[in-house]
Parts: structure tokens; sequence; C-alpha cells
């Protein structure tokens, strides 16, 4: 018995937010009284496993098979079918990737359970175990509760801070994973980057950052007035970029660029975790918003609750007068 | 080509939400609701794909009674007919009943493709259609961005983090779920509307397509997130609250 944590790799590099998942792993395995294993595969992983036995586990199961060497929903769901059925584990937790995503529904569906994704915090109870999650972009929270083993969890990024390695120098068990090539539907080609991108937020100290409380491309000018006054970098949302009112290498998010300012504007950006997960290491964070139950009051450090076209150009006329 | 779009009605995008006297789930009694954007998306790359290929565009949505609206919606903006899976119960299911619910649905009819957004709006599983292409058998590509078909083969763009891309190739049929803003959305015409009253819509229950509606993860507990952080909330009109801000970050937090 025990609980496992898949660790992501890609290309031989660690997807950082795989010891996030280590430790929610540990802090589950804490409540059950079991010890906590890694699971990593992939192929020519050595090093990785060697890496990953350095942190506090039972052990390390290295699966190196010649096609796992690029992701596939089908070699990976494959994969840990097998370490989980010779395993037996209590829970098995993944970081919420978009990789992740894309496997480990199909996974828990082969052992008919239900996958407990992009889960924030783990209570234990005497019931159980409770998964916190978020519904409605986080607008408001559920408690969880999953039945029947094995769980298979999902933990958000940055939800779980990820421990050190303590050079305890685990056991690397070998796991031999049987796969056949015409098992493996998907042909994917290299993964590849659009453009070179030619703005880089992440060096800004100050950010001006909109959302769709702006309604229309025409009221940008109300934002950008700010980000002149400030003399700020301008950057947006997704729902912004996608309409094509600021150019994608303005976006921040999961998905867009992660920046950390000494100050970020977040004007009428609700706060859904894809657009915080790029920004939540700025040093300040001032979010306007008509919906006092936005969460990204949540992430702010100074929050108004009201209308973006009264209080965005009071703003840019104080600071002007300020810098006078 | 046989396409069908899986399409989920959520409460609307600005809705006040409220936690019903339970605690189980929402106070639904003032809601109004919405066709689940992503899903939007994934319709509107429906009718693309059949505007190119020919075939059928059939639209399913697994939801109570008040789902028919989301239905004609998809009716009207050009879905050739409908399967509305009709649940009577309160509250949600789990991921994987609904998607049991719409494989059940989507089985017999041997679509060529399935699509769906990429995750919903209210519950955020992100895997109802990872789920549906493993009850079905089918393959499955998650964050799609844009769909070329091939044959009995589709080349699709994902999308990766951190601003990469991935080509993918995979047979026929597949379960594809759809990112968020990739195509302009069409509105539905007054012509449509029209025709949408005439198109055929089956209405089926869980009863019918044999599937257990007993969920194994429910919520215990719906609530507001507890704030992680102090945050301090300024108020006045916009010009006492601009100079508030602007002394804060001068004096309190000194980043400016």
């Amino acid at each position: 018995m025990s609980v496992l944590a898949v660790l992501e790799q890609r290309g031989g590099k660690w997807n950082r937010t795989s010891f996030e998942a280590l430790a929610a792993a540990e802090r589950i395995a804490q409540a059950l009284g079991v010890p906590v294993a890694a699971a990593v595969f992939g192929s020519a992983i050595e090093t990785l496993a060697q890496e990953a036995a350095g942190y506090a586990v039972e052990k390390v199961v290295a699966a190196d098979h010649a096609l796992l060497a690029d992701y596939t929903a089908d070699g990976y769901t494959a994969a840990l079918e097998q370490i989980i059925q010779s395993m037996r584990p209590e829970a098995v937790v993944f970081p919420h990737t978009y990789q992740v995503r894309d496997y480990g529904p199909k996974l828990a569906t082969r052992f008919g359970k239900v996958f407990v994704s992009d889960v924030v915090d783990v209570k234990a109870e005497n019931s159980g175990l409770l998964l916190v999650r978020q519904l409605f972009q986080g607008k408001l929270s559920a408690d969880v509760k999953a039945a029947g083993q094995p769980q298979f969890i999902s933990v958000q990024a940055g939800a779980f801070r990820a421990g050190q390695p303590s050079a305890a120098g685990s056991a690397i068990e070998p796991f031999v994973v049987t796969l056949e090539p015409e098992q493996i539907r998907g042909k994917p080609e290299a993964p590849f980057r659009e453009a070179q991108r030619s703005v880089d937020l992440s060096a800004a100290e100050v950010i001006v950052s909109v959302g769709r409380g702006i309604k229309e491309k025409e009221n940008l000018a109300v934002v950008e007035d700010l980000a002149k006054a400030l003399g700020a970098e301008l950057a947006a949302s997704r729902p912004i970029c996608d309409n094509g009112w600021l150019p994608m290498e303005r976006q921040v998010g999961s998905s867009g660029q992660t920046v950390a300012p000494k100050i970020y504007f977040a004007i009428g950006i609700s706060g859904a975790i894809q657009h915080l997960v790029g920004m939540k290491g700025s040093k300040t964070i001032v979010a306007i918003n008509k919906d006092e139950n936005a969460p990204i009051f949540e992430s702010a450090d100074y929050g108004v609750v009201g209308d973006l076209f009264e209080i965005v150009p009071a703003l840019a006329e104080e600071i002007r007068k300020t810098k006078a | 080509m046989k396409i069908i779009v899986s399409v989920k009605q959520v409460a609307a995008r600005d809705s006040a939400l409220r936690v019903n006297g339970a605690g189980t789930w929402l106070d639904e009694s003032d809601l109004s609701y919405e066709m689940n954007e992503p899903d939007a998306y994934a319709l509107e790359e429906a009718l693309q794909l059949k505007e190119k290929l020919g075939g059928e565009v059939i639209a399913m949505c697994a939801g109570p009674a008040r789902a028919t609206q989301t239905i004609r919606e998809a009716l009207a903006k050009g879905a050739d007919r409908a399967i509305h899976i009709e649940i009577a119960e309160e509250g949600v299911l789990d991921a994987l009943t609904t998607a049991r619910l719409l494989a059940a649905a989507a089985g017999p009819e041997s679509p060529d493709f399935v699509l769906t957004g990429l995750q919903s709006d209210d519950l955020g599983y992100g895997q109802t259609g990872v789920v549906l292409a493993e009850l079905l058998g089918y393959s499955h590509a998650t964050i799609v961005m844009e769909v070329e078909p091939q044959g009995k083969m589709v080349r699709v763009k994902r999308e990766l983090e951190d601003g990469w891309f991935q080509n993918v190739v995979l047979p026929l049929p597949v379960v594809l779920t759809i990112q968020s803003g990739i195509k302009k959305l069409r509105y539905a015409t007054l012509m449509g509307i029209k025709k949408a009253k005439t198109k055929e819509v089956k209405t089926v229950s869980a009863r019918d397509l044999g599937v257990e509606l007993a969920g194994q993860a429910g919520m215990e507990r719906v609530y507001l997130p507890v704030r992680a952080k102090q945050t301090q909330i300024l108020s006045g009109d916009a010009k006492q609250v601009a100079h508030q801000l602007v002394e804060k970050l001068k004096f309190e937090a000194r980043v400016l």
C-alpha cells in the first residue's frame, strides 16, 4: 500500500509542478498512514530516476521504454495502467498539467474511477479524504469525496509547496512495461513555437493587464492611457488576445507569459486560474473589478470594486499628478 | 462525415452565484443559463468541418429540461438534429457518470468525429471528452486549436504549455476537445432560428441508456473560497479611490 506520485518530464526535463504533486502525495500518504512512491517514465530516464530518488520517497518506479520517448495518450496510459495494476496504490497523484489532462482521465476510466482533477487542497477527516476543488473558475470551492481505490487526483500548479531533495538515496525499482507500436494510435510531430516573441513581459517592472471587463476593443484606450502614465507594459488575459484586440505575445497566463513585476494592475480580469498562474509571483497586485466575488480579489493586495471606466481614468490622472 | 458535438448548459458567466441552503450546490432559483463557452467553439468547429466535408452535425446535451434552450441554439446555428439526455435529478453528476451517458447516446450513431469544449465553466473538470473517448474506444486529442481532416485520419494542432504547440495525426473515429477562441463564433440567423423549430430533437433518459446515475465523486459541500491573502479593499468615489491607491502604492507597498 502506498500513494503513488506521477512525475512528469519532457525530453529529459522535469515539469517543475511534478514536485508539487509529490508534496501533495506526501500529505495524502500521511493522512492514510502509508508511504509515498514516485513513478518516472519515458525513454533514457536514468538520470531523472536518480534525481527523483533524492526526494524522501519509499522508492522510485522507473519505466523505461523506447515507445515512451514521445508523449502519447495511448502509450502513457498503458504504461501507468501496468504500474498501478502491479503496485495497487491507495491513490495516484499527478500535477494538473496539459499532458495529464490529456491522459489522466483516460487512465482513471480504465479503472472505473473518477479523475478528481485540479485539486487545490486536501483535508483529512474521520470519514476519509476530502479533496478541495474550485468551481466556476474559482468563484466557489467544493469538498469532493472520492470513493474506492485507487483514487486518481491531479493537483493545481502552485497549490502545494514542493519540497527539497534530502539526498536520501531511495531505491530505484525498474519496471518493465509491455508495449507494442500498434497500441499507439496517435502520431505526434515535434513540438514548436509559433514565432519569436518580440515583447518580453517577464522583464517589465510595472504591468497594466486588461481582461473581459473592458468589453470592446475601442475601450482599450482607457487602459493604454494608464499604462502610459505609469510607463508600464500593457498585457492581457486570454480572451482579449483571442479576440485579436491585443497581440498573443501580450498574453499573461498558463498559455502565455509568466510575469513577476513590482506592480501588476489586473483591470477587468476575473482571475481564472489559467491567468493567476502567470502573474501570482508579482510583488504587489492591484485588482479593479465590478464583481466583488471575482477570484482576482483572492490574489490581490489592493482591490477596488467598481466601474473600471471611472476608476482607471481617475487613477491615470492621479499618477500624472504624482509624477509631475 | 457524421459529427457529434457535445454541449453543456452552464450558469451564465455574469451570474451572481449563491450556494443553496444545504450547501451542496447552487441556489438555481434565479440563475440564467447559457451554452458553455468552450462548447460554443466546438460547435463552430463542427459546423465548419461539415461545410468542408459534408455530412451532418448532431448536437448532444445532457441536462435538465431547461437545456432545450441550449439545444435550440445549437440547431439554430446549423446543427442538423439533436439528442437531449434529459436528467431529472437536481444537482450535478460526476464527470465519469456524465461521460457514460454521453457515450451510451453517441456510440450507436457511429460518428466519425465527436467534438466538445476543453472544459466546462461550472465544474471545470476538463475531462469529459477524454473519458468519452476511452469509453467509446476512440482516439482523442485535447486542447485542439486546428483540425485538418486527412481522409480516414485527422491532423490536429494541440496547444501545450508556455506557448508551445504540437501537431498530432490520429485515426478516425476521434474525440477532440476544442480550445476557446480559435475561430469567430457565428450568430444564429432569423432563418436558422425558424428552421430549428422543425429539426429533430430525440429525448432519452439515463434509464433508456442503461446508465446508473449513482456517482462516486460527490461534492460534500460547496462554499465561498476562504481568502488566503489579506486584500485591502478600497472604497469611495473614483477620485478618492485613485488617491488612496497611489498613496498606498507609494508609502505602504513602496512600489511606485
